[in-house]
């Protein structure tokens, strides 16, 4: 075989490898994106879906119980009850009024089992964004799995 | 005041935009009165975004909050060097910074080649000052430093609003290194522009590879380096001080800063391949090309808002900007490839498997592998909506499946590649130079398999590592006894010589030496601990060989913060090693919380302990311990990529002696598909 036909089937090894390891990957941790209006429409397999959700944190709302942190989540005009129950403590940005992103999944009652809650600052700046990463407002992500270097598992 | 830094910035603009179209006007009628006067516009730019800079840094050192930009950034008590800082603390802001910093690069890269390139500069400066015309386009009517505070009156009237003080800069940002972190980054982003540019102007011009190339990969070099820096800073940052016991989380904007970096280190390879067997000629080019377009897509990423993350939330119309001058950069590029591409055709072959050629091209293609596998996960929450009605974002398990075995597969080839041939490697030269390191990794990794250490990757990650680190030190060993004897110096001054005669091999070396270091760092989160317990003054938890003991916790307040702060004691084997005080703060100004983490850092491991908040059962405080066991050498092994680059940026301190004689070949000549004798090149290192 010339060398570049083997260069070549080395190479169609090596993406083929990458390729369902990037599959496993991909399933074990993708994640849907829903507003607060469209989770009452979700059916079937959507429901059991991992997914994020976005909100303000509803003023007065958060509850510190032992285990876990309820609080509401609004937009639009529409409520979302959230427990979180992660290990790790809720992001310094995280309070009333502030935005947030949770991650988990929704009960079949309706509420939010979250086990990622990232937040940003409620806006006392400009509503003008700051984008860069030494931007005024950045958000902080808490995790209940760490997410650095290498998996704990392979 | 701010007439005078705005009216700086449109005259820069008008000079860019003057050096774009004098500079062609210039090539297409040969007249080089008109590239000159192109060149000068186009380093006057610096000198005017300079101005503007200063004027807008004079604002926030004399507390002017009249000006937008100030009051929302900066306050009367914050410290000289953070007012400083706040110049790239929002969007306009940083916009104007890395305008500032691409006209010093491209000031530089005109300046150092006045006398040098003629055929070739007048495409080059063209290029920045194209590029240069989009970033001031958007400092100047998009995203505006220098707008005042005003509000109309009952008639209409606008006046100055009187305000005494302004909104602060966010505590979590005043830190030295998070206020280092932007710069550095922001100097790898812009700093791919340059090779770019020289890429881009050559394959317009038709100039010859050999020389372009040489340039080029000194600048990548440089943006490299600067990006390097950047991405750790940020990762030591989001450690230090953001609380979450880890160092990279796969963000959208993080990922972004990785990106060109990629990209940029696949070229540093690759290019090797130009320069001895004139083979990869249109990758090279491309490469580049995807390097620039990266860096864009970058700041795109982080400041559009397009994907959600903990940098950007907001959306905001710049995007379109970005898109629009990226879709056109691209357009450029491909016109100018499809114009040219008979000029970057490949004078070699790959002859064998067993070859350097053959390890620069695996490296090559994990590393763009890897570029795909993160960008695409970047942007699956984008694509997924655009094909499928939800938006689909994928973590930290996605990208550690791709990553970490890409990872290691380079390392293998940061062992075998400089162990390979050009062309071909017999079976013999495999044998000698393979055999000890190899069995020296695998003895490592026995010996860690017998101690306990079970995981996988982390045990392939210890063998590799140590059989790299042994090839290299295999190779200074060497090249330093045939000087040493030769010269008859002991070995030490050999390895020195040896250095400076081929500051780009060694110091690639050294480079490769450092990312090993990395690599063990990274590898020891395979066996992070850790663990949260409520504590009152009394209690203690265990976590590996350290007890913490709370000694006591108590509230502090001053004008500035009040906190929360636990005082531990740390035992190891009985003994009282030291005392921690994880805290929590709330800064009265802001009203914003920080958590301050307590972290002992040593070599074998990182103490990490942070004060969780009280539990709103017991009121006790809950403190949540880490043992990271191995983080100082990720960054410890930086500092020496860091040091490796700049060793490999030296001059050589001697000319070698060209031992045969250089076949000058025309460019109109198509060679043959394989040649019998290779097409050397004078050159002084590999």
């Amino acid at each position: 075989m010339k060398a570049r036909t083997k260069f070549l089937v080395g190479s169609g090894i090596i993406v083929a490898t990458l390729c369902m390891l990037a599959y496993v990957g991909f399933t074990q941790s993708k994640t849907y994106y829903h507003t607060i209006s469209e989770l009452p429409t979700l059916q079937g397999a959507s429901l059991r879906q991992r997914m994020r959700v976005s909100g303000n944190v509803r003023a007065g709302s958060i509850a510190h119980r032992s285990g876990e942190v309820d609080f509401v989540l609004e937009e639009q005009n529409k409520t979302l009850p959230v427990s979180y129950i992660g290990h790790d403590p809720l992001p310094d940005t995280f309070k009333d009024g502030a935005q947030a992103l949770v991650e988990g999944k929704i009960n079949p009652d309706g509420s939010f089992v979250a086990e990622q809650v990232q937040a940003k600052c409620a806006s006392k700046y400009q509503a003008s964004p700051t984008g860069s990463p030494a931007a005024a407002q950045p958000g902080q992500t808490m995790n209940g799995a760490g997410g650095s270097g290498l998996p704990n598992k392979s | 005041m701010d007439i005078f830094g705005s009216f700086a910035l449109l005259l820069a603009l008008l000079a860019a935009v003057y050096a774009f179209v004098a500079g062609i006007v210039g090539i297409v009628t040969r007249r080089t009165v008109l590239t000159k006067s192109a060149r000068n516009a186009g380093m006057a730019v610096f000198g005017l975004v300079t101005l503007a800079v200063a004027s807008l840094e004079y604002f926030f050192f004399t507390d002017n909050f009249t000006m937008a930009y100030v009051a929302e950034h900066s306050n009367r008590a914050l410290p000289l060097f953070y007012k400083f800082a706040a110049l790239w603390s929002g969007q306009e802001g940083s916009l104007l910074f890395w305008s500032w910093l691409l006209s010093i690069y491209a000031f530089s890269a005109l300046f150092l080649n006045r006398k040098k390139h003629p055929e070739l500069m007048p495409y080059v400066g063209v290029v920045l000052a194209g590029v240069q015309t989009f970033f001031l386009t958007l400092n100047n009517f998009v995203a505006t430093p220098f707008n005042v505070l005003a509000s109309a009156n009952s008639s209409g009237v606008f006046h100055l609003a009187r305000v005494t003080e302004g909104n602060g800069l966010n505590p979590l940002l005043q830190y030295p290194e998070m206020v280092i972190h932007p710069p550095m980054l922001y100097l790898g982003y812009t700093g791919f522009t340059i090779p770019f540019a020289f890429a881009l102007a050559a394959l317009l011009g038709r100039y010859p590879g050999e020389k372009w190339i040489h340039i080029t990969r000194r600048w990548t070099m440089v943006a490299w380096c600067f990006q390097s820096i950047g991405i750790l800073l940020g990762a030591h940052w989001a450690y230090a001080v953001l609380g979450w016991g880890g160092y990279w989380s796969w963000d959208p904007v993080e990922n972004a800063s990785l990106l060109p970096w990629i990209t940029g280190t696949a070229f540093l390879h690759s290019v090797m391949m130009q320069e001895k067997r004139g083979m990869m000629k249109v990758w090279n080019v491309w490469l580049v090309f995807t390097t620039f377009m990266l860096s864009i897509l970058g700041t795109l990423l982080t400041r559009s808002g397009v994907i959600s993350s903990v940098h950007a939330f907001a959306q905001s119309g710049i995007g379109n900007w970005f898109v629009s001058f990226l879709a056109i950069v691209l357009a450029v590029c491909f016109w100018a490839w499809w114009m040219n591409r008979d000029y970057l055709r490949s004078d070699n072959q790959l002859d064998s498997l067993v070859s350097r050629e053959s390890s620069f091209l695996f490296n090559n293609l994990v590393l763009l592998a890897a570029c795909f596998a993160v960008l695409w996960g970047t942007l699956f929450p984008v694509l997924s909506e655009w094909f499928t009605r939800s938006k689909i974002s994928v973590g930290p398990p996605f990208f550690n499946k791709v990553n970490v075995p890409i990872a290691l597969f380079l390392l293998l080839l940061t062992g075998v590649g400089p162990l390979l041939a050009w062309r071909k490697t017999s079976f013999d030269a495999l044998r000698r130079n393979f055999a000890w390191p190899l069995t020296g990794g695998v003895v490592a990794g026995v010996i860690a398999f017998i101690f306990g250490f079970r995981e996988i990757y982390a045990l392939i990650c210890l063998i590799l590592s140590v059989f790299v680190t042994l090839t290299i030190f295999a190779e200074f060993y060497r090249g330093a006894r045939v000087i040493a004897n030769r010269d008859h110096t002991n070995i030490l001054s050999a390895v020195g010589d040896l250095t400076m005669r081929n500051t780009r091999r060694y110091g690639g070396y050294v480079v490769h030496f450092g990312m090993v270091l990395v690599f063990i760092g990274i590898a020891g989160s395979a066996f992070n601990k850790d663990i949260q317990m409520d504590m009152s003054p009394g209690q203690s938890l265990s976590i590996g060989p350290y007890t913490i003991l709370c000694q006591n916790f108590d509230q502090v307040a001053n004008d500035n913060y009040q906190s929360e702060r636990a005082t531990l004691e740390v035992f190891r084997n009985g003994h009282s090693e030291m005392m921690l005080y994880p805290q929590r703060r709330l800064y009265l100004a802001s009203q914003v919380t920080e958590t301050m983490v307590a972290v002992q850092s040593s070599a074998l491991r990182d103490l990490y302990v942070v004060y969780a908040g009280r539990n709103p059962d017991t009121g006790k405080p809950v403190i949540h311990a880490y043992l990271n066991p191995l983080v100082k050498w990720i960054w410890f092994g930086g500092v020496v990529v860091v040091l490796g680059t700049g060793l490999a940026m030296l001059p050589n301190r001697r000319a070698a002696i060209v031992l045969r004689p250089v076949q000058e070949k025309s460019w109109g000549d198509a060679l043959p598909a394989t040649s019998p004798a290779p097409a050397r090149r004078p050159e002084s290192h590999d």
